[in-house]
């Protein structure tokens, strides 16, 4: 079968039963691009023996005319997902040489499911980062290009940003990410593609390198909505061994995907509207706002009114969560460890030289900020503001089903032109975060090109558990949006 | 609120992270923006509100007292970057 | 609250007052660990019972041990303490080798059990209460090793995780007599509840003592923290050395830093923890990993409904129905054994005798022998079976301690001794009047000064009739026999 590697993922799934392909020839089609698109740097560790011995055991249930929903499909992992055997980097140099004696909750549930994976995939180190260029591996490159002949290499957003340029290039037919403030939406955004963060306990956080517990919620990252809907499936669940692991059974979210919205109460939030917030930015949204009213959706104004409080809040709780979920990187059990005439000085050589620049800023942070005499000042009043933005959210959905805003302030920039300013690079974030904060799933779907000819894409985002909706009016969305623009980089060829 | 130099090496070592006199002078600066950045929360009326306890606001899960883990020194040491006799090894600590 | 007199410490400038306030942690009886399925087992292969959680991997999560959970509510029911059926647990953040995640999970701001009192036995059969001021659940660190290498520390992490109750008292107490009251009584009702084996020797028991010291009636003074006493006897030792070093200090005009300190043993003395001279900052914040723990007052009702009679309660008892003194009570309810092996005993039999017996022969024969009452040679079928012969007139208490030495050391039963060595005591009048005409006629002369008036040789004749008759006799016909007789 010719074009393997433009196949969604449910078109995979659909030609694997037909048997139009095999996971043998799709997987090697995908190890061959991988090996193409290197200079993407979007795998840290590539696993084609792993993969192929997988496809190989695939196609056999294939062939009995069995296998699980994601059954021989390749896959890429983002490297915070501790898998077993496997490198595990966290894109850290503290973490050197770690091989997890156990396999992630959600990446176990995928092989049950039937994926194979392909390697796993860069990011922002411990996932800090809006950029993909604070990882220990270097930047990932963004397959996409400005058009009219600037060549200036653009960041895939972050910190799933080795996960969004491997689906946008053709590197993996979808890949898994976690969100902690926008880190699978606005990635998916800046590259063109779909990527969900379902609601918080959805997914199981058992075995991903944590960041801020509160808020870490794994997704996946995929070319389509409806790839999304079938990878979400298989990756959710409730997990006993994660105590916020929601009891709730997984819902059929293909199902979901009725492509019906008539009726639907579709919330616009006035707070969204930025100061400095690019005119064609707002003109995407208003475009996404016509769409779903022209599907038979009704658009109504609302008010979200702690929505400019959610960033600085986030970068007090999520700080400080990290600096002490991070303390267990100290040299004795695994990874780096940087010798000292001490354990004090094992510990600070081991943690000056193992962590980067921004991983070190967020600690230092998050320490001072939980520190005697400041708690109260910072971390307690960022949870009193947490709560009021989450009752925002509760007094919206009374009145609406979902809430439609602009993924990102803006289209992918270039790597190095942020780098210098943290809040600036921090503003990245400033759409994704509130829903972060409330725990609530959203979507971010591609809707249009930048006048520079870069996706950008549109956020969705639901109830808390009612990843439906949030994928149904995403599927709409997409289908009017018809979004069919491929980045520069494609491996196979366009 | 304003971090000074002195402030920023005792968070430092709090958080255990060597740092140089230059490193300092720039993480003050930066720490600074971002502590410059989060200070609008205090704008915001909270009196009266609760801190988010959980998101889900659901009660904590409790599992059975039953053994069913442990049981392997090997898979706990195997990542170690110095062990010995069984134990993971550490600088002397002189208490 | 006044100063009592007797617990005063003499110093060169008057009395000083001592002030204790215990912080006791209490590992949980349970099978597994608090927030990981790893065994708690004591003294196995180190990293032996270590889960991948207790050993801080990367993205492992805590979920916590509902039986943890139900032991703390029964513990602190049985300490007379509020019940919160909301608690949170907080991440405690410092650096050690032996603390895997950098940080303890531990209870600060809302513990599961509040304020509550329990009321400790003091000599002289008195009383008195102590508050506590919470409860709360931890997890314990893992143990480093320092004495294996010269160049190294070495970690076993297979404490890491066990459950702990930290059980911390007001400063209530103002001796170190009260201290060690205090530690053995909270240890009695842990073990009567079953939530702590309260073994101090393998650290299942240890209090942190913070020790300060002032005039009667002033302030509270600076206080300092003697960590880890694992025996009541050295928390003894630590508190009276460590109040007079304080006292030393103050009335050299000299002030007293805050700080932890260990007790030496060996030198009997106390010593500044450098390790911990390093102020801390432990950024104590909910443990995001966790959710508020919740449970219902039906919960609770039905955990109090099950928890045994306790030590005081049955101390009570024990003076109400069987006429005990205060003190011989607060001895034989200390452990639910003793108490249990006494009802035994005084089953059916005269309970204060049953007591004496308890308290003076068998602890005395038992301590003496260095065993417990869980390997005494006699039982309580046997002890019973002696006081029954005392009872019955079979033997007198003279004869019945022989007896019961015979028990101890041979394990036989009473009667079974009696019968072999023929102690069986003599009360045929006959007989006893035919011992006592051959004591009057061997003894003329003293009979002849008796009947002259000189009585006090009463207590001479019963001694020889008693001789003569090697201690079988009934002393109390003796008594009765003799004075007839010797009247004339």
């Amino acid at each position: 079968m010719s074009d393997l590697l433009s196949l969604s993922l449910t078109g995979a799934r659909d030609a694997l039963k037909a048997k139009k392909t095999s996971s043998t020839e799709l997987t090697d089609a995908y190890i061959g691009a991988m090996e193409a698109g290197k200079s993407l740097n979007a795998f840290i560790t590539e696993t084609p023996d792993k993969a192929r011995a997988m496809a190989k055991a695939s196609d056999e249930k294939l062939a009995k005319g069995e296998g699980g929903a994601m059954e021989g499909l390749p896959i890429g992992i983002k490297d915070l997902f501790c898998t077993q055997g496997v490198l595990t980097t966290a894109a850290s140099h503290i973490l050197d040489g770690f091989k997890p004696e156990y396999e992630s909750t959600v990446s176990q549930n995928l092989w049950n499911a039937g994926a194979v994976m392909l390697g796993k995939l860069n990011l922002d180190e411990f996932a800090m980062g809006s950029s993909n260029e604070t990882s220990h591996y270097g930047p990932v490159e963004n397959p996409w290009r400005r058009s009219g002949g600037d060549n200036a290499k653009l960041v895939p957003g972050g910190s799933s940003g080795g996960s969004a340029a491997a689906v946008a290039g053709r590197l993996a037919i979808a890949a898994t990410g976690t969100d902690t403030g926008g880190s699978i939406r606005q990635p998916a955004s800046l590259c063109g593609i779909v990527g969900i963060k379902p609601t918080y306990g959805r997914c199981s956080r058992w075995g991903v390198v944590a960041f801020a517990s509160s808020l870490d919620q794994a997704g996946p990252l995929t070319r389509t909505v409806s790839d999304a809907a079938l990878m979400l499936g298989a990756m959710a669940g409730h997990d006993p061994k994660d105590s916020t692991s929601a009891d709730l059974a997984v819902p059929d979210f293909e199902a979901a995907l009725t492509g019906d919205v008539r009726g639907m109460k579709i919330g616009i939030p006035k707070e969204y509207r930025v100061d400095g917030m690019p005119a064609e930015i707002d003109a995407l949204w208003q475009k996404g706002a016509a769409m779903l009213k022209d599907a038979g959706a009704e658009i109504v104004d609302i008010s979200l009114p702690h929505t400019k409080y959610a960033l600085p809040t986030y970068y007090i709780i999520a700080p400080a969560e990290a600096s002490s979920n991070l303390a267990r990187y100290d040299g004795v059990r695994y990874g780096l460890r940087v010798d000292g005439d001490s354990l004090n000085e094992m510990y600070e050589n081991t943690r000056a030289e193992g962590f980067g620049d921004e991983v070190k800023r967020r600690i230092l942070i998050g320490t001072y900020v939980l520190s005697a005499g400041y708690y109260d000042a910072y971390y307690l009043k960022a949870q009193k503001v947490r709560a009021l933005i989450q009752k925002d959210f509760n007094d919206a959905y009374q009145s609406v089903d979902a809430i439609l805003t602009p993924t990102a302030p803006s289209a992918a920039f270039a790597i190095g032109e942020n780098e210098d300013d943290p809040i600036k690079m921090y503003l990245n974030d400033v759409f994704t975060v509130p829903a972060s904060l409330a725990g609530l799933p959203g979507i971010s779907v591609p809707v249009g090109l930048s006048g520079e000819g870069l996706p950008l894409g549109l956020q969705v985002l639901g109830k808390a558990f009612d990843e439906e909706t949030v994928l149904k009016v995403g599927g709409v969305l997409e289908q009017a949006a018809g979004f069919d623009a491929l980045p520069g980089f494609l491996a196979g060829g366009k | 609120m304003s971090l000074d130099k002195a402030t920023v090496a005792k968070i430092a070592h709090l958080a255990r992270i060597k740092t140089d006199d230059a490193q300092l002078d720039a993480m003050v600066g930066d720490l600074n923006t971002i502590l410059g950045f989060v200070e609008q929360l205090s704008e915001v009326n909270t009196d009266n509100v609760e801190p988010l306890a959980s998101v889900t606001g659901h009660g904590l899960p409790l599992r059975a007292d039953v053994v069913t883990d442990g049981a392997y020194p090997e898979r706990v040491l195997a990542n170690a970057p110095d062990r010995a006799h069984g134990y993971y090894a550490v600088p002397k600590v002189v208490e | 609250m006044t100063a009592e007199k007797s617990n005063l410490v003499t110093g060169n400038t008057g009395d000083w007052e001592i002030v204790l306030g215990l912080e006791v942690h209490a590992q949980v009886t349970s099978n597994s660990k608090l927030f990981s399925g790893a065994a708690t087992t004591f003294g196995s292969e180190p990293n032996s019972q270590v889960s991948l959680v207790d050993s801080a991997m990367p993205g492992m999560l805590p979920v916590i041990n509902e039986e943890c959970v139900r032991q703390a509510v029964r513990t602190g029911l049985g300490l007379n303490a509020a019940i919160n059926r909301f608690s949170v647990f907080d991440r405690k953040n410092y650096f050690y080798a032996d603390l895997p995640q950098g940080y303890q999970i531990s209870q600060f701001k809302q513990p599961i059990v509040g304020e509550g009192v329990i009321t400790v036995d003091l000599p002289g059969g008195r009383s008195k209460s102590i508050g506590i001021e919470r409860l709360h659940l931890e997890q314990d660190a893992g143990k480093s090793i320092h004495d294996q290498s010269p160049t190294k520390s070495y970690i076993d992490l297979n404490r890491s995780g066990v459950a702990l109750m930290e059980i911390v008292s007001r400063p209530d107490m103002r001796s170190a007599e009260e201290a060690a009251a205090y530690v053995k009584k909270l240890r009695s009702i842990l073990r009567y509840l079953g939530t702590c084996d309260g073994n101090m020797q393998e650290g299942s028991m240890r209090a942190d003592v913070n020790v300060s010291v002032r005039k009667p009636g002033d302030e509270l003074g600076t206080r300092c923290e003697i960590k880890n006493m694992n025996s009541i006897r050295f928390m003894q030792q630590a508190i009276e050395y460590e109040a007079r070093r304080q006292i030393e200090i103050i009335e050299d005009g000299g002030t007293i830093d805050q700080e932890t300190r260990l007790f030496d043993a060996n030198k009997g003395e106390t010593r500044s923890m450098r390790s911990k001279e390093e102020a801390h900052d432990y950024r104590y914040f909910p443990d995001p990993d966790l959710l508020p723990l919740i449970f219902s007052e039906e919960f609770v009702e039905a955990e109090k409904a099950k928890l045994p009679e306790l030590p005081d309660a049955k101390k009570a008892r024990f003076i109400a129905d069987f006429g005990l003194s205060p003190y011989d009570a607060a001895i034989l309810v200390e452990e639910q054994e003793t108490a249990a092996f006494y009802e035994k005993v005084a089953d059916g039999r005269d309970p204060k005798l049953a007591a004496n017996w308890m308290i003076t022969e068998l602890f005395g024969n038992l301590n003496k022998a260095g065993k417990d009452l869980s390997d005494s040679p006699v039982d309580e079928a046997k002890l019973g079976g002696l006081i029954d012969l005392i009872t019955d007139n079979t033997i007198s208490g003279r004869i019945a301690k022989d007896v019961f030495a015979e028990m101890f050391e041979s394990g036989k039963d009473a009667p079974t001794i009696v019968e072999e060595k023929g102690l069986r005591q003599v009360t045929d009048t006959g007989a006893i009047e035919e011992l006592i005409d051959s004591v009057m006629a061997s003894q003329a002369e003293k009979v002849a000064e008796y009947r002259s008036g000189k009585d006090k040789l009463f207590g001479f004749f019963v001694g020889q009739v008693m001789k003569q008759s090697q201690g079988k006799a009934n002393p109390a016909m003796v008594n009765e026999l003799l004075k007839k007789k010797l009247a004339g």
